[in-house]
């Protein structure tokens, strides 16, 4: 842990939500007000679109499987950088959870449609950049980066 | 073709939301949601089997068209209710998935 470091230079507008564990029914809300508030700044749609799936995922995940966290937006002049950290548990094989199709999740959440292990993989896919850190009883920390011209 | 055409057409019941002069242009069925946030397209016709809450945020994450439950099934009132409260549009018909695109394929979603 540790190799992960917020770039806070030139941030026009930072966006800071807290994500519960387990609160399915909220599932989501962070994600949306992210992506309203990108519309709302006439970003790009397809950006707008990459970021609404990176977050949303990130989310699902900290809802999943994390005792709880945080999702902090960068807006920048060139980028949207996306920091999504958590309190644990941690995960213990951090290239088998990059794995599409590899689940921890539990029965109910995979009857909900959860747990298809595709989260990691599609936040790597749609985003520019893609760091994952984690340690098993500290937490869980990425960082992606949408830069607005490419993809 | 227009989410209204399959209300008006083919007697699909509007379940929740309003905008239904939304132009359909694609049709995806899947009931695992990660699967759909990685191949949903603009102005999708979605048509699945989950009716619990979190299916409204893939929909408008994602700019769905609309939200298709098959086969009669029943709607929890909580997506109902947010569902409106958030203008997804959710539509509900007894056919099966199969049958709900041999419509949408004559209708010219191709």
């Amino acid at each position: 842990m540790g190799s992960i470091i917020k770039n806070e230079e030139n941030v026009a507008m930072r966006l800071n939500y807290t994500v519960d564990n387990d609160d399915f029914t909220r599932a989501g809300e962070a994600s949306s007000k992210i992506k309203q508030m990108l519309k709302q700044l006439a970003i790009d749609a397809n950006i707008v679109r990459r970021v609404a799936i990176a977050t949303y995922e990130a989310e699902i995940n900290l809802v999943i499987h994390s005792n709880g966290g945080t999702i902090e937006v960068f807006i920048k002049q060139d980028c949207i950088e996306l920091y999504v950290e958590d309190n644990g548990p941690g995960i213990k094989d951090v290239s088998l959870a990059m794995t599409k199709g590899f689940s921890t999740a539990t029965a109910v959440a995979r009857e909900m449609g959860f747990g298809a292990g595709m989260g990691l993989p599609n936040m790597e896919k749609v985003s520019d950049t893609f760091e994952i850190e984690s340690e098993v009883g500290v937490g869980t920390r990425i960082k992606m980066v949408v830069f607005y011209n490419t993809k | 073709m227009i989410v209204k055409d399959l209300i008006e057409s083919h007697a699909f019941k509007l379940m929740a939301g309003t905008d239904i002069d939304r132009e359909i242009k694609n049709v995806y069925s899947c009931d695992l949601l990660s699967w759909v946030m990685a191949k949903g397209k603009f102005d999708t016709a979605w048509i699945t089997v989950q009716t619990h809450s979190n299916i409204l945020a893939v929909a408008s994450l994602l700019d769905f068209a609309c939200i298709i439950i098959p086969e009669g099934i029943e709607i929890d009132k909580d997506t109902i209710e947010k569902a409106n409260a958030e203008s997804v549009v959710i539509l509900s018909t007894q056919l099966e998935t199969f049958e709900i695109f041999k419509i949408l394929y004559k209708e010219g979603v191709q």
